[in-house]
């Protein structure tokens, strides 16, 4: 058993450096709070590693199994006999790799920001911001109990809010933050509920003790759960789709995702760190902490799941396509590799060779955490150059800056599958588990992946090629060193995090699993992809007039993906006219006039009333002697002649 | 000559009574309407030692009643006419009528 001091100390210390930073960061930090953040969590990232090693490789293992382990745990508030919230550690593979990824990128991030977000004025606000979100992601990650990954699940839900409003005084990015709070607040009821129920039937709140007792198929819990229904569907399955909408907010899945593209408001690392490596994908690994439920016990939830996903993946990538803004279409990629996660998690079953889908998901999650935050702090160093974010502004930017182009074509091919770039060999292993189960998936995923390919390429071409469009005045280099290593740190990463054996480390059930490479299978992908490659720069690589020729001809399905499937006017149509007019208005009429109607009544009343009667308090003494006299004579008459 | 009796005396104490009360009522002048009440005190005495000496002779709590309403009328002389002085260095004036702020 590890000793877990230093293992709480891996999320502890963002947050003492957020306490230090938000309460005296203003006053004494001024310059030094980037360094500051960033030593603490190299430490944290240290201790990572140091604790995936030992978990890997020293005690995680017995006979063979990789075991959950719960190093910490400390009863917080106690309901009943055997049902508590506890702050517990817990550690297994995926927990384990999270760690890893999350403090890896907010390190790169950490670094990285301490060029690009130079001379702010809130410097030590941002760090103090980000360590918070570490923070919480990292509490997440290690929760051992359902209720607390939920406080840490709202945790990161506050944090990104703060660092998508972090530009407050810009009216998009403060109307950015609140549509990303509301949507993920609205998905977090159903979470909540869905917390709710499977806590009420399998009676505990505990991970490990939940997972146990709702897969085993004769205890009772798992029973009581599948034979109480709602609608035709079973209790178990509807807590799990209840958490599964959780997931769907945070995860930005379809229909969930509006919130995702406009949370690009945030500084650019900040999209790299939480809209696209690390919170993002809380949905992804909520859904495969409770894998073995969902597996074992509600293989309808599963396929839900790989159902939203697969759509997500296949819409997100068609609105990628015609998205003009290069964060907005990372935004989307996000979106849609992410949609790959749960897809291969819907289709993969529990044990063995079966879950190979898991596995992918998982392997999926770390290579697409390396080569989206990288596309991101890319994409950063070009709107540091250019100032702008419209892809209309740049164009032939390789020569002013050498060694993003080159980490931003790397991070293109991984994205694009194209081997032997970390990407390819997750989403071999997705493809692979969505043919083996289910065909429909299979296909969608294809057709996703070549237009992955297509619209990564449109953007690589339509930055780094094509024509100059900006002004040639006011260079500045390319941003220090700072901002270059995350760059070229991560770039390693997202060309050779494919080659370790993550079936080894990872799987549904613990044990070890071989993922041999099936030659004539990525045939297909890779054609996909290459042809997606080819297309684009045939289209974006010197100026021309063939993609607006091929939009006007494609004009429907152009427009409609342009003004992303019109999926925000949906919203705004039943929430402005639907709600607020058959629910909203009602309800605020009854308000003003009923409501405030009564009590409106009751005050004018008081007031009326004391006007009439107040002239009794004249202030002449004589007055209140004369009523006195007759108050006593009247007492009199009555004493003598009633009260007999 | 008649000796006087008890329905006498109750007559005097009355009239007194109710002259004092004309007098609160009518005078606007703090100090004679601290007179009247004085009167109104001493037709309730009057009453008191009356209803003592005829009724129960053999008794003395109306005469204690006297001393201590006495007493009390002393003390809430001393009071009345600190409040009227007090009233007339603010109002120039211990005309009832002039002091009548207490109002809604």
């Amino acid at each position: 058993m590890p000793n877990a001091t230093y293992i709480a100390l891996i999320p502890l210390l963002p947050l003492a450096g957020f306490l230090m930073l938000g309460l005296f960061g203003r006053k004494y930090f001024k310059n030094t709070s980037g360094i500051i953040a960033t030593t603490l969590l190299l430490i944290s990232t240290a201790l990572a590693l140091y604790t995936a090693y030992g978990y890997f490789f020293e005690y995680g293992k017995v006979d063979g199994v990789y075991q959950k382990l719960v190093p910490l745990k400390y009863t917080w508030l106690q309901f009943s006999e055997g049902v508590s919230i506890d702050m517990g550690i817990i550690l297994d593979p995926i927990s384990v790799m999270m760690l890893v990824v999350v403090t890896f990128i907010s390190l790169m991030v950490h670094i990285y920001s301490l060029g690009y977000m130079k001379g702010d004025e809130r410097f030590p606000v941002y760090y103090g911001f980000l360590g918070l979100f570490t923070f919480s992601m990292l509490g997440l990650v290690v929760s051992s109990n359902i209720f607390q990954i939920y406080i840490f699940w709202e945790l990161v839900g506050v944090s990104s809010f703060l660092l998508i409003g972090y530009y407050y005084d810009k009216p998009s990015a403060v109307a950015a933050c609140k549509k990303a709070f509301i949507v993920t607040r609205f998905a977090d009821v159903g979470f909540l509920i869905g917390i709710l129920i499977l806590s009420f039937y399998s009676g505990t709140l505990d991970f490990n003790t939940l997972i146990e007792r709702l897969t085993v198929p004769e205890s009772n819990e798992l029973k009581n759960a599948v034979a109480a229904s709602f609608l035709g569907v079973s209790a178990l399955t509807w807590g799990l789709v209840l958490v599964f909408i959780g997931g769907a907010g945070k995860s930005a899945m379809f229909p969930l995702h509006i919130w995702l593209p406009d949370a690009m408001e945030g500084p650019t690392p900040v999209s790299a760190l939480i809209h696209a490596a690390t919170m993002v994908v809380a949905g992804v690994f909520l859904v495969a902490r409770l894998f073995p439920v969902f597996a074992i016990s509600a293989p309808s939830a599963l396929s839900l799941v790989g159902y939203v996903g697969a759509i997500s993946a296949l819409i997100a990538a068609v609105i990628a396509c015609t998205q003009t803004d290069i964060k907005r279409v990372l935004a989307y990629s996000t979106m849609s590799q992410i949609g790959y996660m749960m897809f291969a998690l819907g289709v993969s079953k529990y044990g063995g060779e079966e879950g190979l889908g898991y596995t992918a998901s998982m392997f999926h999650l770390f290579t697409h955490a390396m080569f989206k935050a990288l596309l991101f702090l890319g994409a950063g160093a070009v709107i540091h150059f250019i100032h702008s974010n419209e892809m209309k502004d740049m164009g032939g930017l390789r020569k002013y800056l050498p060694i993003t182009h080159i980490t931003f074509l790397i991070a293109c091919l991984a994205i694009a599958g194209v081997p032997p770039f970390a990407g390819f060999f997750s989403k071999e292993e997705i493809l692979l588990a969505a043919y083996q189960h289910n065909p429909t998936i299979y296909w969608i995923a294809l057709i996703t992946s070549g237009l992955t390919a297509f619209y990564m390429f449109r953007l690589y071409f339509s930055i780094f090629w094509n024509k100059e469009h900006h002004p040639h005045g006011e260079r500045h280099g390319e941003g220090g060193f700072v901002m270059m290593m995350p760059l070229v740190l991560l770039a390693v990463g997202a060309a050779a995090a494919g080659f370790i054996p993550f079936g080894h480390f990872v799987s549904s059930d613990g044990k070890q699993l071989g993922t041999e490479f099936h030659l004539q299978f990525s045939i297909a992908p890779v054609v996909l992809g290459l042809a997606g490659i080819f297309i684009a720069m045939w289209m974006y690589k010197k100026e021309n007039s063939k993609p607006d020729k091929l939009a006007t001809s494609l004009s429907g399905l152009y427009k409609a993906a342009y003004h992303k499937f019109y999926i925000d006017e949906i919203y705004l149509f039943i929430t402005k006219k639907i709600i607020f007019n058959l629910i909203g208005r009602p309800a605020a009429w009854i308000d003003k006039n009923i409501v405030d109607g009564l009590m409106n009544a009751t005050g004018n009343g008081t007031k009326d009333i004391s006007e009439i009667i107040k002239g009794v308090q004249s202030g002449k003494v004589q007055q209140y002697a004369i009523y006195f006299l007759a108050g006593i004579i009247g007492l009199a008459l009555l004493f003598i002649y009633w009260w007999k | 000559m008649i000796e006087p009796g008890l329905y006498h005396i109750l007559f005097i104490s009355a009239t007194l009574f109710f002259i004092g009360v004309y007098g609160f009522f009518t005078r606007r002048n703090l100090v004679t309407m601290l007179m009247s009440v004085e009167l109104i005190l001493n037709s309730v005495n009057l009453n008191f030692i009356a209803f003592n000496k005829y009724l129960w002779y053999d008794r003395l709590d109306g005469v204690f009643f006297t001393i201590f309403i006495i007493a009390i009328a002393a003390a809430e002389a001393a009071v009345a006419i600190a409040i009227i002085i007090n009233l007339y260095r603010s109002h120039k004036s211990i005309d009832v009528e002039d002091a009548e702020e207490m109002k809604y």
